[in-house]
């Protein structure tokens, strides 16, 4: 696929990948602390997509609408915490928590263009459930501008 | 494998086979004889043909009402508790979801743990198998038990003492090969699967020997003839040749190296025929726009000669899947009348809504018929080609990438899932657990990356219009495709059935409840409420005469992903999850195993 040679480089260079894609820049999410669109419960496109790639992987063990369950964490909470930067490293590296009482595994996505390639359009996604802006459930999306 | 072995070859190779094995062919003549026993239950399907009937009737629609709990067990185990024990002479055996721990419990002391075997897996393998992480039970066969870990190990213990005997690896969960099917013994074999759809591999059905774990064939469910172990000529779809290389000409490229297709159900046997039984999942991506083509044979019931493992016939229900109906669900092999005619048939539920009755010596199709009147995405199925008739508003395929199709009837999870259905042949009817959900569906863009989810697309899965439950439980008459009676479960069966000669009908259900109901008419007899939710099949035994019926509670699986991801608020729907959802107000997660019993 078109953006696999870029992948292995990880984050920065799966960011790159999306725009050097050719996809306008317009239809992603923004960067920065707002990183997402939300009028009257409508998404910009690139939230949209965050919604859409994050419930056919995450969701299986990150639960529904980031909400987390026994297998792994709430996201909407935990991305009160967790900034881009910390975010972007976890779901490329993975990370282990197994004791006798706990068996915590997250994969590593670093190789997965269908995470790396939308990660900030999931990242948008999960902040504006986590900023409580966006509610449970498919969104409608905003009419392309 | 024999990848590059052409076609012409393969004939004259299998006949060689067939020479080497017919010489040791009757080490396990033992187990043919052990299936008829009322007093054990020696598979998961009670038998060969997988019936989950039992000829017993100590308990019987006159006194099920007195049931009572005679024991009970916690597995230590959260997680989906699919399956059921086994029953071997004094011995109960059964297995837990990851870390797959095997219980050997003697019936002649309530239970106390004989032995206990708990494998050592690399918990890399708990994402891939995500969610959940469950197994649905191991074999007997020849004084051991065998058993499939989720990291797709399968192991031979010896069923005194639990020692290891041997083990062999079936695949590489680094490429999302994990194993959740029970095996299946016959003769100096055991056979077992592989799960993994959702990570672009590609299934087989794989045969080992019982006593050295050598590898005997493994069949794949698409790629050269070779590697399906099909001949060209002789292996028949609906009676007709397949022709050469239908399981690579039916794929764009070489998309069948990551076809998908894989076994995960259930396998059953004709000792007379020597033929094994079984179904294939979807094809890998979800995302139907993507992999053009019928992708034969995902979604295909399968006929093998189980010495040689050479397809004798196959038939695809669902050619070119844009729903995710895996093909996988139990092949139950009875003996009644279609259409005034004695037949030997196979009875199918497929995920897709259709109930198929087929001719189980060559594979012609003789019924194919919706088993729940909701299911909408095709009319029916052209007897002539097998081919269903799809509504094209509901063809995610023809609505194309990106358009979310709306109103879809069955949902992925299907009409009804791997849970067993059972056969009575006293009553002639099947008693089948349905789930009752619809869906939206939208299929986008997925890149293949070896291990990585392969998925592409996004599921919201919700009730029928208009209706307030989940599920059915449904009695169904096989010859004049139609039900019988159906009563209405405010959740999902996702229970495997078991049918009594004392014309009662055992299953659990979602909250937890292990229910009889009056095999004519579907009259509830009785009801209990176990720990957890059951997604486990019940099974019915004797010791010291003694009548008993026994189940796994514990609630997951699909069906039970909301509560394993331990959810609790409330929501118009999405993927399992949210039709599920009111489950946590019933049940919570935890795996035990409840006998019942009358005095």
């Amino acid at each position: 696929m078109k953006c696999h040679p870029c992948i292995p480089v990880v984050a920065a260079a799966a960011l790159f990948c999306a725009v050097s894609a050719g996809l306008p820049a317009a239809a992603h999410a923004q960067e920065g602390d707002k990183p997402y669109t939300v009028e009257g419960g409508k998404v910009d496109q690139g939230t949209y997509n965050g919604f859409r790639r994050y419930h056919s992987i995450c969701h299986t063990c990150h639960g529904p609408d980031g909400l987390g369950g026994s297998f792994a964490p709430n996201l909407a909470e935990s991305l009160k915490v967790l900034k881009f930067e910390e975010f972007i490293g976890i779901v490329a590296g993975g990370r282990q928590n197994v004791s006798a009482s706990s068996e915590s595994v997250m994969p590593a996505f670093a190789h997965d263009p269908n995470v790396m390639d939308h990660i900030q359009d999931i990242y948008a996604y999960l902040k504006a459930r986590s900023d409580g802006v966006l509610g449970r459930g498919r969104p409608e999306r905003l009419a392309q501008k | 494998m024999t990848g590059k072995l052409k076609a012409s070859l393969l004939a004259g190779v299998v006949g060689m086979a067939m020479v080497v094995t017919s010489g040791q062919a009757t080490a396990n003549d033992e187990l043919k004889k052990l299936q008829t026993d009322p007093n054990q239950w020696v598979m998961p399907l009670g038998n060969y043909s997988g019936h989950r009937y039992s000829p017993l009737d100590q308990i019987n629609k006159d006194n099920v009402k007195n049931l009572k709990v005679a024991w009970t067990f916690s597995t230590g185990v959260l997680r989906g508790h699919e399956g059921g024990p086994l029953v071997i002479g004094d011995v109960m055996y059964f297995s837990t979801p990851f870390p797959n721990i095997v219980y050997a419990l003697d019936l002649n002391d309530n239970g106390r743990i004989i032995w206990k075997y708990e494998p050592k897996q690399d918990p890399n393998v708990i994402p891939v198998m995500c969610c959940d992480t469950v197994n649905r039970g191991v074999a007997y066969g020849d004084g051991m038990i065998f058993l499939s870990q989720a990291d797709t190990t399968l192991v031979a213990l010896d069923a005194k003492t639990g020692k290891k005997v041997w083990s062999v690896v079936n695949g590489d969960p680094g490429k999302g090969e994990t194993l959740t099917a029970a095996p299946l013994v016959i003769k100096d074999k055991v056979y077992v699967g592989t799960s993994g759809g959702e990570f672009g591999v590609r299934g087989h059905l794989t045969a080992y020997n019982i006593k050295t774990g050598e590898r005997v064939w493994r069949g794949y469910s698409m790629g050269p003839d070779s590697d399906i172990l099909m001949d060209p000529e002789k292996t028949t779809h609906l009676g007709q040749p397949v022709g050469k290389d239908s399981g690579t000409n039916t794929w764009e490229g070489d998309q069948w190296k990551i076809g998908g297709g894989t076994t995960w159900g259930w396998f059953t046997y004709d000792p007379d025929l020597n033929l094994i039984y079984y179904g294939t999942g979807n094809p890998s991506t979800w995302n139907p726009v993507q992999r053009p083509g019928d992708n034969r044979w995902s979604m295909t019931i399968f006929a093998r000669d189980a010495d040689t493992g050479m397809a004798k016939w196959v038939y695809q229900m669902t050619p070119h899947d844009e729903w995710d109906y895996d093909g996988v669900n139990e092949m139950i092999l009875a003996d009644i009348d279609v259409k005034g005619k004695a037949t030997k048939a196979l009875v199918h539920f497929d995920r897709n809504g259709f109930a198929y009755t087929m001719d189980r010596t060559n594979g012609a199709l003789l019924v194919a018929e919706k088993y729940d009147p909701v299911v909408n995405w095709a009319t029916h199925v052209d007897m002539q080609t097998g081919r269903p008739q799809v509504v094209a508003q509901y063809s995610t395929s023809q609505n194309g990438e990106d358009v979310n199709t709306k109103g879809i009837c069955p949902a992925a999870l299907g009409t009804k899932d791997q849970q067993p259905a059972s056969f009575s042949p006293k009553s002639g009817l099947f008693y089948v657990p349905t789930n009752h959900v619809c869906m939206d569906y939208e299929p986008f863009q997925v890149s293949y990356v070896a291990g990585q989810p392969y998925v592409g697309a996004t599921l919201s899965m919700y009730p029928p219009e208009g209706a307030d439950h989940l599920g059915n439980f449904i009695a169904w008459d096989a010859s004049a495709g139609k039900i019988v009676w159906s009563n209405p479960e405010p959740f999902s069966v996702w229970s495997g059935a078991l049918a009594t000669a004392g014309d009662v009908v055992f299953y659990g259900t979602l909250e937890g409840y292990l229910k009889a109901v009056d095999a004519a008419t579907g009259k509830e007899l009785y009801r209990f409420k176990t720990p957890s939710g059951i997604i486990g099949n019940v099974n019915t035994y004797t010791h010291k005469g003694k009548q008993y019926i026994a189940v796994l509670s514990g609630l997951g699986g699909w069906a039970g992903i909301g509560m394993a991801a331990g959810l609790t608020e409330d929501t118009a729907g999405l993927g399992a999850v949210g039709a599920y959802k009111q489950l946590a107000n019933y049940t919570q997660l935890g795996g035990v195993l409840t006998v019942f019993t009358v005095d």
